[in-house]
């Protein structure tokens, strides 16, 4: 049973970072009907600037509170400016184009962020340590440190503003006019390239929110983080309905427990034969079943609406 | 005619890829007139809405809007400067509620009160549209989501209302009800041009008219006398 809760523990954990990567994901494809798949080396700046920015801050002897929250702004707003340019330079231009050439450029854009990474940051994994001790709690027989509740208290209000913003403002209320049928909002005065800059800017700013996250629970940061993580939460959208906002916080959610009571109990359940490595299987075991039983998702509307 | 022209269109051409929709079409709108384009499908009603909405860009021609050429204006800024389509199919937002779908109307306005005070104007106007304010638009009636439409194009302050095909699938007594509507809104002092297949409607209800046929304007007048001409009987009015 012990097991059992920590398994849980993590899974929500990294579910809290799934779901805040597959916000992004689905928040884009809401609007645009693309997968923007260079999103998950979007993450992976995010993991570097963090840590760039936090050692900057601490050699400058900022104070290590103050140092953590400047380096995440920091990492947010370079975040920011990169999904902007993103959208501008790789997917306005193909905006009439066929579908497949803006999913082609997506991976053109991957691949240029983690050689770019690669070039500046080195091939090798940095540690990632934040300024202060983490404390471990124990709850019954399972651990949860400092660093893990901050993680889920922090996506839970993040999520929570996100669905404020998109279903209470002005902006958000563009946003899902502009989602539903860009000539009518067009017609009611709403710049559909300036809705379609925001949305970019505000999956970006999460995903490097992702990305301190995820940096800060596993203590490392590599170049290739991102391609891993973004399949990931890629998927967690796609289980979820793609599009579908509350969908991809869910889906990111079950799929952290999914993989994590996956790993947990795969070697008891296979007598041994299949260690607890094989976690990433059972990420991309759920989104083949879910593109074959359910391809619409768990929240997500029926495909024949959409056509 | 002695007012300036509100709206006036010169030789208007309009291509989709090889197909010239529109072959150069002319027409004037004066303040306040109620004007209708009818013509049969496929003749260029929507294109021509859609050039002046800025949703199509012409392939030459000109637009001239309170004296000045609309043509570099973008189309999300037309609304701003008073012209707004209600299109063909309405164009409701069938994932928001009601209420949202008319503060999307308002997107342009920034007067946060007066924006409530229009709202309260348009559940005056559309009491239906009142008591359903906070269901999804989707689940409402054909003739319920043209109300929507309307109402959502009246909270911009429209000077220039362009109404695309309103009466489109709707039963006998909604077609009416909107009709009336249309009335009010003219008598309002809101400019209309108003796209229409129902010819003898739309006649009846504006001042002016012009008939479209394949992409050109075959014939204009006062609406009672097209009503009464033989061309447009036998074309359109089935005597």
């Amino acid at each position: 049973m012990d097991i059992f809760f920590q398994q849980i523990i993590n899974g929500l954990v990294q579910g809290s970072v799934y779901a805040l990567v597959a916000l992004g994901y689905t928040m884009v494809y809401g609007i645009l009907g693309l997968i923007n798949f260079a999103h998950g080396e979007v993450v992976m700046i995010g993991a570097m600037i963090a840590l760039t920015a936090l050692q900057a801050l601490l050699a400058a002897a900022f104070a290590p509170v103050l140092a953590v929250l400047f380096s995440l702004m920091i990492a947010m707003a370079v975040c920011m400016a990169l999904g902007y340019s993103i959208e501008r330079i790789a997917y306005r231009p193909l905006r009439h184009a066929p579908r497949l050439a803006p999913l082609i450029t997506a991976i053109g854009v991957s691949i240029v962020l983690q050689n770019l990474a690669m070039m500046i940051w080195g091939r090798e994994y940095h540690s990632f340590t934040l300024p202060f001790t983490s404390t471990s709690h124990h709850l019954g027989g399972a651990v949860m440190n400092d660093v893990q509740i901050g993680i889920v208290i922090v996506a839970l209000v993040i999520m929570a503003g996100l669905m404020w913003l998109v279903h209470h403002t002005r902006t958000g209320r563009a946003m899902r006019a502009v989602a539903e049928n860009p000539a009518a909002a067009t017609l009611m005065g709403v710049d559909i390239n300036r809705v379609i800059s925001v949305t970019f800017m505000l999956g970006s700013a999460l995903a490097a929110i992702a990305g301190f996250m995820v940096s800060a629970n596993y203590g490392i940061v590599h170049y290739y983080m991102g391609f891993m993580l973004g399949l990931k939460a890629f998927t967690a959208a796609v289980l979820g309905g793609i599009g579908n906002l509350r969908g991809a916080m869910l889906g990111g959610v079950l799929l952290g427990l999914i993989e994590s009571l996956g790993a947990g109990y795969i070697g008891d359940l296979t007598g041994g034969f299949l260690g607890s490595h094989y976690q990433d299987v059972f990420a991309f075991f759920v989104l083949i079943a879910v593109l074959v039983f359910r391809p619409s998702g768990l929240l997500g509307e029926k495909l024949a609406e959409r056509a | 005619m002695t007012k300036t022209p509100l709206l006036e269109v010169q030789d208007l051409k309009v291509s989709y890829g090889g197909i010239q929709a529109l072959k150069g079409i002319s027409l004037t709108i004066a303040q306040g007139e109620l004007v209708t384009l009818i013509g049969s499908n496929g003749a260029g009603k929507t294109t021509t809405l859609k050039a002046l909405a800025g949703l199509l860009h012409p392939a030459s021609g000109k637009v001239d809007y309170q004296d000045k050429s609309l043509l570099h204006i973008p189309a999300h800024q037309r609304v701003a400067n008073g012209i707004s389509l209600v299109p063909e199919g309405r164009g409701i937002f069938a994932r928001l509620t009601v209420e949202e779908n008319l503060l999307m109307g308002a997107y342009v306005r920034s007067d946060k009160t007066e924006t409530a005070t229009d709202l309260e104007r348009q559940y005056a106007l559309f009491p239906r549209l009142a008591e359903r304010r906070t269901q999804l638009a989707g689940t409402l009636s054909g003739g319920e989501q043209q109300m929507v439409a309307m109402a959502r194009a009246l909270m911009s302050h429209p000077t220039l209302l362009m109404l695309d095909e309103p009466s489109m699938g709707l039963a006998p007594l909604m077609v009416e009800k909107i009709f009336e509507t249309i009335r009010d809104i003219s008598a309002q002092g809101v400019t209309i041009l108003l796209v229409e297949q129902n010819a003898k409607l739309a006649l009846e209800a504006a001042q002016r008219g012009y008939v479209l046929e394949s992409g050109a304007i075959t014939l204009s007048g006062a609406a009672s006398e097209l009503l009464g001409s033989d061309a447009v009987q036998r074309a359109y009015l089935g005597a």
